[in-house]
């Protein structure tokens, strides 16, 4: 049989030349296709599939067993495998509507946005460090990544989810979380190497915030056209430009967004904190005002006239290059604060710049600053603001203080100014609404306005992707013209036209997607369409599917009993071996944590950008380099040396074997069984079954003959048994949680 | 033939068709010996049936280069941090008349504010040169030992690069571009020619510590957007050369193997049920996870090794230990078919302190690395292995001008603009000297060679040409060497 073209029944569809390209035709809702198939379908997404099927005479397979369903259902929609209590509920929950119920319950459960928080932080390539040489730690990158989850949780629209992130500082009326969520533009890295140009890295970045915004909203490879006009798409470098000056006037800057009960007592004390940091500098406020006069002078000057003292200069750049550095603050803050005028800066902004002043004064008056005994001085204030209890800070994006005029650069060539740019979309889609609103605050409307027809598909075809394998669009980062046409395009357009419809509901849409017969078929391999459709694009199947780095992870600790379900908060350091943070540029260390903490979800791993969780790495987290829409899911040997001797996976045997004797006191069989409906959520084989306890004999033969090694598993478990039998056991929790069916969601 | 113009990452990690496995009861007859290797045989076998199942459920099965290939591995000596060239390799005789006079303001046209340094002074390097070898090849009195590879060597002294940033550098040098998020060289030579050596990974990479600083980063050894097979695998002389390569604490290699064995069945019978063949390629990843475990530890294992050659590699030596002993792991990896061994030293960053620092550098690698390419050339693996020595960029001609460099202790800072990297073995020229700088050594003025060029070199010497192997992403066929690079013929043997 010949295998079929991923595309094959667009080609009636196909534009001619003149024609606009299909993705960027207005989204039509077609009418449902009446289908002669006969096939079971529940909602019109499964007439589109069972249409397609019909065409080539292949019906849908039949629907997956129960448990294979509780299980997919739980890891696809709260990436956590289901309890053994609820499972079995379920199972003799014979009520029409039980798997209705329980997506509900899935839909609301806290953890669907811990799940669905990490594909969006592929795309915008979180970390908790900077990268470059240094990669210094940003220690509140966190509350970027705890702004996703609960925006996720509580279904924020789609729409106000896109606007708050590229513009939540310019809102009317804006409030502090629609500032953290702009903590999206802030995952572009931070070069803090000494003699970095600070020109060429904030370019780096506004550059990435462009190609960025390009995949993620409208699927586009825009970053093609930097250099020169694209080569296949009907983007010119001007357009390129274009967006890039929508972000090339924000800056980035870190605020007070205080935690609940911070506010309060930071409040309380600030008035006295004042009052005793102007008692201090008082004495010597004018002289002082006066030599920091001067050094702001000759900064300024080594800013306006460079290559005249390369002690200046060196200043000006360590300026731009430390400004926050370890605290994950903008880097240019410090000189736009410079650039203003007194008057004109805010009471942090002076106090902030002085502090600053008293460590780097650059040798301006060494005489002075001795006589002014500012050393002192810069010590007791550092002291003093000890004291303060400061609100946790956010990092986050604002109007930059001296406006930029952007121009296209020439060949890519930052320094290489070619004709100035203002901010504009693409000519090939819809444009702008006028209207009254800061440049980048239309972008962000624009981006989900009616009228464009990308935004919708692309983003309900990341979504499909997740709970089928693959999207409908294959190529989910490139909806352009090097991209693959879409298999089911009026699936998608009513995809799209839904997620409109329904106020951005991503729950809704979710909610839709996997109430399907399609997402309820059975993922068992279907040889009639081996060679017609290897890759399962007919979707006359489920697939079966390596679950996600964080899944693995999560999914060990939730069966072993040691996940922690603690959500939020700053990143947490689960034990790995010491060297993998020793290949580390900089000076990251991993102090790893203690307690509870050792056991939270994938999600809260400190991320370094120069050396990645190895766990996570092993099992295809992207590099946070870039940007990610679609992780690989590789099989390699060095998952396996992980799954079996990591330590962190070992000990999860280990309080698997402890829960099993906990939960059930006697028998072997019965021990098996539930070990069976913890990580499979059925029961073994009869075969499976034999298996297991022949393994379980012999591994209690060999370690009869091993008194140490049996002491050395044991450790300080203290279990109630014999510990030949339970160090037997042990080995067998970690067989269930080797097999591939235990990280593969069915 | 080497992939090209891939269709995408997802049908790359696919496995087309399906594996037929032996029955259960021959999988469970070869189990005595504790592993599934009937059921590996059958998918690991080099023989005709297999290989056209393996090309697709093997990524790292090996694959034909586009053209005959002159070496078939590569050894990368990274020198992070840049050494000088000026005090190694280019000896610069004019520079004793410029010494400490600001720099002639003709070498500076045209270059843009950052790099400038304007107010820095010429620094004549301290060190004297002599030539060695019947070729009459230039090194300097710090490199004694590397000296006497001056008949192996081929010398390239006109390298050029784009940046002059650290991490930047190293990036262009390793993935091709200065930017994070690019798959490696050794990824991309992994990814297109597979590995020959069914034991270990076809791309390691062996980080020294005897060195000063911070460097390393995983960047650099990145598989990016290539499957992560493809991945550098960091292996250390010291620990677990591999990640989680020891059995857990109290498991003995019997129940190991035995914990494996059952795996593996369990696997299989998982698979008789539901025939799915990336159930065949886990089963595959254990074997092979089983057989790092067990090949590792004999690679590591140096006791086979002859006194001598102990002693010239250093490994003992309490200076040269570490590095010494990763030249000799990088010999033994090679020996064994690792298709591309890295190895980082770092780092050469002497902005400070440059006679004192310089000469720690080259005590801790120069003896080591000449070990490395005579024992490669007395054992025969020389003719089909490459060696590269070098760093991301070079050291300026001026001293540097930065706190902490007070007369004596001098330092020279980063140059982009030209530096020196050495070449050995497998296709090119030996007792070579390529290119030329100007008489201060600040600006290539013959045969410049781009870091691009020097990826296009080595991929050629490998049989692959570097304008073919690509690989699609993000709507664009990537590749090594971006849109630019050119083989440099002129050192091709």
């Amino acid at each position: 049989m010949k295998p079929i073209l991923a595309d094959d029944d667009t080609v009636q569809e196909a534009p001619s030349a003149d024609e606009q390209y299909w993705s960027f035709v207005p989204v039509r809702r077609s009418a449902v296709p009446i289908t002669e198939s006969g096939a079971s379908s529940r909602s019109p997404l499964d007439v589109f599939i069972n249409d397609r099927l019909a065409q080539h005479g292949v019906t849908v397979a039949a629907e997956a067993s129960r448990m294979t369903l509780l299980r997919r259902v739980f890891l696809d929609l709260i990436g956590l495998p289901p309890p053994s209590s609820f499972a079995l509920a379920f199972l003799s929950d014979e009520n029409p509507d039980a798997y209705e119920r329980c997506v509900d319950r899935l839909l609301a459960s806290p953890h669907y946005g811990e799940r669905w928080a990490r594909p969006w932080m592929d795309l915008c390539h979180y970390a908790d460090t900077d990268g470059y040489l240094t990669d210094q730690s940003r220690p509140v990158a966190w509350r970027y990544r705890d702004w996703l989850v609960g925006a996720m949780n509580a279904d924020m629209p789609f729409d106000r989810f896109t606007i708050e992130q590229i513009a939540g500082d310019l809102l009317p009326d804006d409030n502090v979380e629609q500032h953290i969520a702009t903590g999206f533009l802030r995952q572009t890295l931070s070069n803090r190497e000494g003699g970095a140009d600070l020109e060429e890295f904030r370019v780096k970045q506004i550059i990435d915030r462009t190609e960025m915004t390009g995949t993620i909203w409208l699927g586009l490879t825009v970053g093609c056209a930097r250099c020169h006009d694209h080569k296949y798409e009907d983007i010119s470098q001007r357009e390129f430009f274009q967006l890039y000056a929508f972000f090339d006037n924000a800056d980035e800057i870190n605020i007070d967004a205080p935690l609940p009960g911070e506010l309060e007592p930071y409040l309380q004390a600030k008035p006295e904190y004042d009052r005793k940091r102007s008692k201090l500098i008082a004495p010597i406020r004018e002289e002082l005002a006066e030599l920091m006069g001067r050094w702001e002078a000759r900064m300024l000057e080594a800013y306006h006239k460079p290559g005249q003292d390369a002690h200046w200069d060196r200043q000006w750049e360590i300026l731009g290059l430390i400004w926050g550095g370890g605290l994950g603050e903008g880097q240019h803050e410090g000189i736009e604060i410079l650039k203003q005028d007194v008057a004109l800066r805010t009471h942090q902004q002076q106090d902030d710049l002085l502090d600053y002043f008293l460590k780097h004064h650059g040798h301006i008056d060494k005489a002075r600053y001795g006589e002014l005994k500012l050393g002192e001085l810069r010590k007791k204030l550092q002291d003093l603001k000890r004291e303060l209890p400061r609100p946790t800070r956010a990092a986050t994006m604002r109007v930059a203080l001296t406006p930029r005029q952007t121009y296209i650069h020439e060949r890519g060539e930052f320094r290489n100014h070619g004709p100035s740019i203002s901010p504009g979309i693409l000519d090939c889609l819809p444009p702008l609404m006028a209207s009254s609103d800061p440049p980048r605050l239309q972008f962000a409307r624009w981006l989900v306005a009616p009228s464009n027809p990308l935004t919708p598909r692309v983003t309900v075809n990341r979504w499909w992707q997740e709970f089928f394998g693959n999207g409908l669009v294959l190529t989910s980062d490139d909806f352009g013209k090097q991209g693959q046409l879409p298999t089911h395009p009026r699936l998608l357009d009513w995809l799209a036209a839904d997620l409109v419809q329904f106020g951005w509901s991503r729950k809704q849409l979710h909610r839709a997607m996997v109430a399907t017969a399609t997402y309820r078929q059975s993922s068992y391999p279907r040889p009639d369409l081996a060679e017609m459709d290897p890759d399962n694009r007919l979707l006359a199947r489920q697939s079966s599917l390596r679950v996600p780095a964080e899944t693995v992870r999560d999914l060990t600790l939730s069966v072993s009993g040691q996940l922690t379900t603690k959500m939020g908060g700053p990143g947490v350091y689960p034990p790995q071996p010491a060297r993998v943070t020793m290949e580390a540029f900089g000076l990251n260390e991993w102090p790893v944590s203690k307690a509870a903490d050792a056991f939270r979800r994938g999600l809260y791993t400190y991320t370094i950008r120069t050396a990645p969780f190895a766990q996570a790495a092993i099992f295809d987290v992207p590099n946070p380099g870039g940007t990610c829409t679609r992780r690989d899911r590789s099989n390699t040997s060095l998952q396996a040396l992980t799954l079996l001797n990591d330590e962190v996976f070992f000990g999860a045997a280990k309080a698997l074997t402890a829960r099993l004797f906990a939960e059930v006191p006697a028998g072997d069989d019965q021990r098996l069984n539930h070990a069976f409906l913890l990580c499979f959520s059925r029961e073994p084989t009869i075969q499976e079954q034999q298996q297991a306890m022949m393994f379980l004999q012999r591994q209690v033969e060999i370690l009869s003959d091993d008194p140490a090694s049996v002491k050395m598993l044991l450790g300080d478990q203290d279990i109630a048994g014999n510990a030949v039998e339970i160090t037997a056991w042990t080995s067998l929790s970690s067989v269930l949680m080797n097999l591939h069916e235990f990280i593969t969601r069915d | 033939m080497v992939p090209h113009a891939k269709p995408t990452q997802v049908d790359q990690a696919n496995v087309r068709g399906m594996v037929t496995l032996p029955d259960r009861r021959s999988f469970l007859q070869h189990t005595a010996c504790g592993l599934g290797a009937a059921a590996l045989s059958q998918l690991l076998a080099e023989d005709g049936f297999a290989r056209s199942t393996n090309e697709f459920s093997d990524p790292l099965h090996p694959r034909s280069p586009h053209f005959q290939p002159r070496a078939k591995r590569v050894i990368f000596l990274f020198m992070a941090g840049a050494p000088s060239q000026v005090d190694l390799f280019t000896p610069k005789p004019a520079m004793r008349r410029l010494h400490e006079q600001p720099i002639p303001a003709s070498f500076l046209e045209g270059l843009d504010d950052s790099v400038l340094k304007a107010n820095a002074r010429v620094f004549a390097s301290p060190r004297t040169f002599s030539k060695h070898g019947d070729c009459g090849m230039d090194f300097s009195d710090y490199l004694p030992n590397l000296a006497t590879c001056a008949d192996e060597v081929c010398m390239i002294r006109s390298v050029t690069t784009d940046t002059a940033n650290h991490h930047p550098g190293q990036l262009l040098m390793n993935c091709g571009q200065p930017v994070f998020g690019l798959p490696s060289m050794g990824s991309w030579l992994s990814y297109g020619l597979g590995s020959e050596c069914r034991d270990l990974p076809g791309f390691v990479v062996l980080l020294s510590k005897n060195g000063s600083g911070d460097l390393g980063g995983s960047s650099l050894w990145s598989n990016a957007f290539l499957p992560a097979v493809h991945r550098g695998v960091t292996f250390r002389s010291q620990g677990d050369s591999i990640l989680h390569l020891s059995s857990p604490t109290g498991v003995t290699n019997r129940m190991q193997q035995e914990r494996i064995a059952a795996i593996q069945q369990f696997n299989q019978l998982r698979m008789e049920q539901q025939p799915d063949s990336e159930i065949a390629s886990r089963i595959a990843s254990y074997e092979l996870a089983y057989r790092m475990q067990v090949a590792a530890p004999d690679m590591l294992d140096l006791s086979g090794e002859s006194a001598e050659t102990l002693e010239r590699y250093g490994v003992d030596d309490k200076v040269m230990g570490t590095y010494g002993r990763n030249c000799l792991m990088a010999r033994r990896l090679v020996e064994r078919g690792v298709r591309f061994v890295q190895l980082y030293h770092y780092t050469w960053d002497d902005h400070a302190n440059l006679n004192v620092k310089l000469k720690e550098n080259c005590q801790i690698t120069e003896q080591p690395t000449a070990t490395l390419i005579h024992d490669l050339r007395e054992r025969g693996l020389l003719e089909d292995t490459l060696v590269v020595w070098g760093g991301e960029f070079g050291r300026t001609p001026m001293a540097e001008v930065r706190r902490g460099s007070s007369p004596g202790k001098e330092g020279r800072d980063h140059h982009p603009f030209s530096f020196t990297m050495l070449m050995a073995g497998g296709g090119v020229k030996a007792g070579f000297t390529l290119g030329d700088t100007d008489e201060i050594g600040y600006h290539v003025t013959e045969q410049p060679v781009h870091v691009h060029d020097i990826q296009a070199t080595i991929l050629h010497c490998l049989g692959v040409d570097h304008e073919r192997l690509t690989f699609r992403h993000q709507g664009r066929d990537f590749r090594l060497t971006d849109v630019a690079g050119n083989v440099v013929r002129d050192i091709l043997a």
